[in-house]
């Protein structure tokens, strides 16, 4: 245990003995007449979505900027700024009908000039998801006012899946053309056409939204503002929850192994929906190009050597699931029907053995170094369950704790042996899996890329195949083929699909309505009557 | 003369300090492994070798270390901390409106801990041996020995969620806009409570002990012995006589502290969500953005040179002998 589990125990013992007592009740509730109070951590740097795309950013920006589409929970697109839209036969051209009443929150009509604008030339400057997405355009056009058309140099299977919020959000032509996007002094006052309008930002403190009564959508929004509260301390944000002072907590707000206490309090619920969208997959990487990660046997054993369930136990406290292969059960073109691993030291060492790994006079067969991701506890703690996990099998793994910037630049430089990461999906495998595994996306320095170093012409044909065929049976088909041959091959061990917790209070109806949960507008979010 | 020939000397010195302090933080900041661009593309979750150029063109790494550190330099010296591209905005800006909540925690802080400091201090050393002064000598080393963000959220749970007297984190109540000058006032102060009360606690424990055991040595000298000799009042000889001198020594050390509380206030900022310094430092160094941690650490030297001032200052006042010299 250390000094902060220490702690927390500590504490927690301390809240259960004096509550247990009975006393008080909770003091700085305060009453709902409409208006949102939720945390938001860490504080965003900037709220112009356009340009910044974390976390907090979205939650925060999804509410006062908009796009095309949004997405229901199981990632059927549904109308946002676009009530409807239609795909020519090849595949090729995308027409989109836009709502005519929608305006940005300085009264100006949004119009067709404004995605023109924002698609082909803000976003290809500024956002690199977006860029990837619309360099695929031949050409984006404003037949009229209220239509736009993409014509695509090659079908894009999962184009209809990049008009979420923060993968291309629309931003208004008339303030931002011809300006320096980047330090543009419209970035410190965000103007969208969401249900909600930025009205202040107290640095450190709190970011007030106000409802945009000029909203495109009759009667919406129900709720009157929202107040962001940035809180900092994990123990400060559970208190906020538990004393009715913030509703809503989201993401990593609440540490895992608070999340039962809290939602088993009368006022709150939990849910672990809305998060689709994004379903993120951790798995313990290999540097490929390194011996013996470079051997198939030798990833094979580390599959057979993990207590997955342990991880997803003991570690997320429930919040997740066991992860089959590279692609997240919650997103189409799953297919659970691949080679199963289990927990067997014999099935490990013999791989071991076979590929001549042999144990040396200590026991160990070879020592690797597994920098460890600095993004909290979970991630330390899975490091060192891995760690006792493979020591099984004879391999000795080397910890190298680092800051963020310290483990981003030596994964990104291929500078690791193993290491533990989680990715976004972003709704289907040609967006957010596929870039692990082909080789073409083998680019040193960049982060999120194929840091593995895998490479399998197969695996590059499949998925690129996949990407272009315009009927969902065809997909299916090369999907399930390169997951039964990647789960064979191990690029990286798939661990979990991890889930979030949204605590949020009981009165609080239609909050969680989309697959981006929390990151959505929040327009049908209300008060139980 | 002389005397502004003295105060120009101490001002070029003081200049030369920021500049020296200047440049070794730029290559201290400089020196640790990693770049703010990986970082950014790190949290922003996808990214291509653009976006890195854009970042690293923004923040002059693609310049050669030296042309940088002249760059930086050539900034301080016309008063210019830089600007944020992660948070785009200028670095004075982003200090500036923290700076306020910071010193007032700090300054709320170390009040409390001074003037609680000397009087528990004083009052033990007085009744030495008593059980007052045990009482008290016992509190001050249970204090001491408590960590800070331990004993903030001891507060908040008793204070905040049992009792409900006192809001939990914050510097003021939101819809704050709409509260007049004497409501915000109040709601400041009592935001203010806790996290004052948790940064003075150890401090204060530090000042009662030194406190204690000057009082106990001052009261063997011998002008006390001659006041005393004299039929003076022992308030009198306390207030006239002991109190004074006594307080030199702690007056040495809160100088000294001063300058770590400012530091010291990340722990407290972070509890109580309190919108000061430490904390954007703290961000500052997670997301690795240069310019602001540059200008923070600039900010927090100066802080700490004038406190130094200061505390001379009131050196010179209590020991009149020291401003004959």
């Amino acid at each position: 245990m250390n000094r902060r589990e220490f702690n927390h125990l500590l504490f927690m013992s301390g809240a259960v003995a004096v509550s247990g007592a009975g006393l008080g009740r909770p003091a700085f509730a305060q009453a709902a007449e409409g208006g949102l109070t939720a945390i938001i951590q860490p504080e965003p740097p900037i709220l112009q979505l356009a340009l910044n795309q974390q976390t907090p950013t979205g939650v925060v920006g999804g509410k006062i900027y908009e796009s095309l589409l949004s997405y229901d929970l199981k990632l059927t697109p549904g109308p946002q700024l676009a009530e409807s839209w239609e795909m020519s036969e090849d595949g090729l051209t995308y027409t989109f009908h836009l709502v005519r009443n929608a305006k940005w929150h300085d009264g100006a009509p949004f119009t067709a000039a404004d995605v023109v604008f924002t698609c082909d030339d803000f976003l290809k400057e500024v956002h690199p998801r977006a860029r990837a997405t619309f360099e695929r355009c031949e050409s984006i056009t404003a037949p009229d006012d209220y239509t736009v058309v993409f014509k695509l140099k090659e079908p894009f299977a999962p184009f209809l899946l990049a008009f979420e919020t923060s993968s291309a959000p629309m931003v208004p032509r008339h303030l931002y053309e011809g300006e320096d996007y980047r330090n543009s002094e419209h970035n410190q006052t965000p103007i969208g056409t969401g249900p909600f309008k930025f009205n202040e930002w107290v640095r450190g403190s709190h970011i007030h939204l106000q409802a945009f009564d000029e909203y495109y959508r009759e009667g919406e929004p129900h709720l009157t503002e929202i107040y962001y509260r940035v809180i900092p301390d994990a123990a400060s944000r559970s208190v906020a929850l538990e004393t009715g002072e913030a509703q809503l907590a989201q993401w990593g707000d609440v540490e895992t192994f608070d999340v039962e206490r809290l939602s088993a309090l009368p006022h709150l619920t939990m849910t672990t929906q809305g998060y689709e969208f994004f379903s993120p997959v951790s798995w313990l990487e290999f540097n490929c190009r390194n011996k013996p990660m470079d051997d198939k046997r030798f990833r094979q054993a580390v599959m057979h050597l993990i207590d997955r369930e342990f991880i997803r136990d003991r570690i997320l406290f429930g919040l997740a699931k066991v992860a089959t292969g590279p692609i997240a059960s919650t997103t189409r073109f799953y297919d659970g029907d691949v080679k199963q691993y289990e927990l067997s030291i014999e099935k490990a060492t013999a791989l071991l053995d076979e590929m001549g790994l042999t144990p040396g006079s200590d026991g160990n067969r070879v020592t690797i170094d597994y920098p460890v991701p600095p993004y909290g506890e979970t991630w330390v703690r899975t490091a060192e369950f891995i760690r006792q996990a493979l020591a099984q099998g004879g391999i000795n793994v080397n910890l190298i704790s680092t800051d963020v910037a310290g483990w981003a630049s030596s994964v990104s430089n291929w500078e690791f042996d193993i290491t533990t990461n989680m990715l976004y999906q972003f709704g289907d495998p040609a967006l957010g899996v596929a870039r692990t595994y082909v080789s073409s996306n083998i680019r040193k320095g960049v982060m999120f890329t194929n840091t593995a170093g895998y490479s399998n012409p197969e695996v590059d044909r499949l998925f690129a195949e996949a990407a272009v065929a315009t009927s969902d049976d065809t997909r299916q088909a090369l999907y399930s083929e390169v997951q039964k041959l990647l789960v064979e091959e191990v690029p990286v061990a798939w661990l979990t699909e991890n889930q979030f917790p949204t605590i949020y209070d009981n009165r609080l109806e239609d909050l969680i309505v989309s697959a981006t949960g929390v990151n959505a507008n929040f327009a049908s979010a209300r008060y139980a009557g | 003369m002389l005397q502004i020939r003295r105060i120009g000397v101490r001002l070029a010195g003081l200049a030369a300090t920021i500049l020296v302090i200047a440049t070794i933080n730029f290559i201290l900041v400089h020196a640790a492994p990693g770049d703010p661009a990986s970082v950014m593309a790190g949290q922003s979750g996808a990214t291509d070798e653009k976006f890195l150029a854009q970042v690293r063109a923004d923040y002059g790494l693609d310049q050669p270390y030296i042309v940088q550190l002249g760059t930086y330099l050539g900034k301080v010296v016309q008063f210019d901390l830089g600007y944020s591209f992660r948070q785009r905005r200028d670095v004075a800006d982003l200090i500036l409106e923290r700076l306020w909540p910071t010193l007032l925690l700090t300054l709320t802080a170390f009040t409390l801990a001074l003037a609680g400091g000397i009087f528990l201090g004083a009052l033990a050393g007085r009744r030495a041996g008593r059980w007052s002064d045990t009482l008290i000598s016992m509190g001050a080393l249970l204090l001491y020995a408590t960590p800070v963000f331990w004993l903030g959220l001891m507060l908040v749970l008793v204070f905040s969620i049992q009792l409900g007297w006192l809001p939990a984190f914050g510097y003021v109540s939101i819809r704050s806009e709409s509260f007049s000058t004497w409501r915000y006032i109040t709601d400041v102060a009592a935001h203010l409570v806790l996290p004052a009360v948790s940064l003075a606690a150890i401090y204060m424990a530090v000042y009662t002990r030194l406190m204690r055991s000057s009082i106990i040595e001052v009261s063997h000298e011998d002008h006390v012995k001659t006041a005393r000799a004299k039929g003076l009042t022992e308030g009198r000889i306390l207030r006239r006589h002991m109190l004074r001198n006594a307080s030199l020594p702690v007056i040495t050390f809160a100088g000294l502290q001063a300058g770590a509380m400012i530091g010291g206030a990340v722990v407290v900022e972070t509890v109580f969500a309190w919108p000061g310094l430490g904390r954007l430092t703290y961000d500052a160094v997670l997301q690795r953005d240069y310019p602001v941690l540059l200008g923070l650490f600039l900010v927090m030297s100066v802080l700490v040179i004038l406190v130094n001032l200061l505390t001379d200052l009131i050196y010179r006042m209590i020991d009149p002998r020291l401003a004959a010299r």
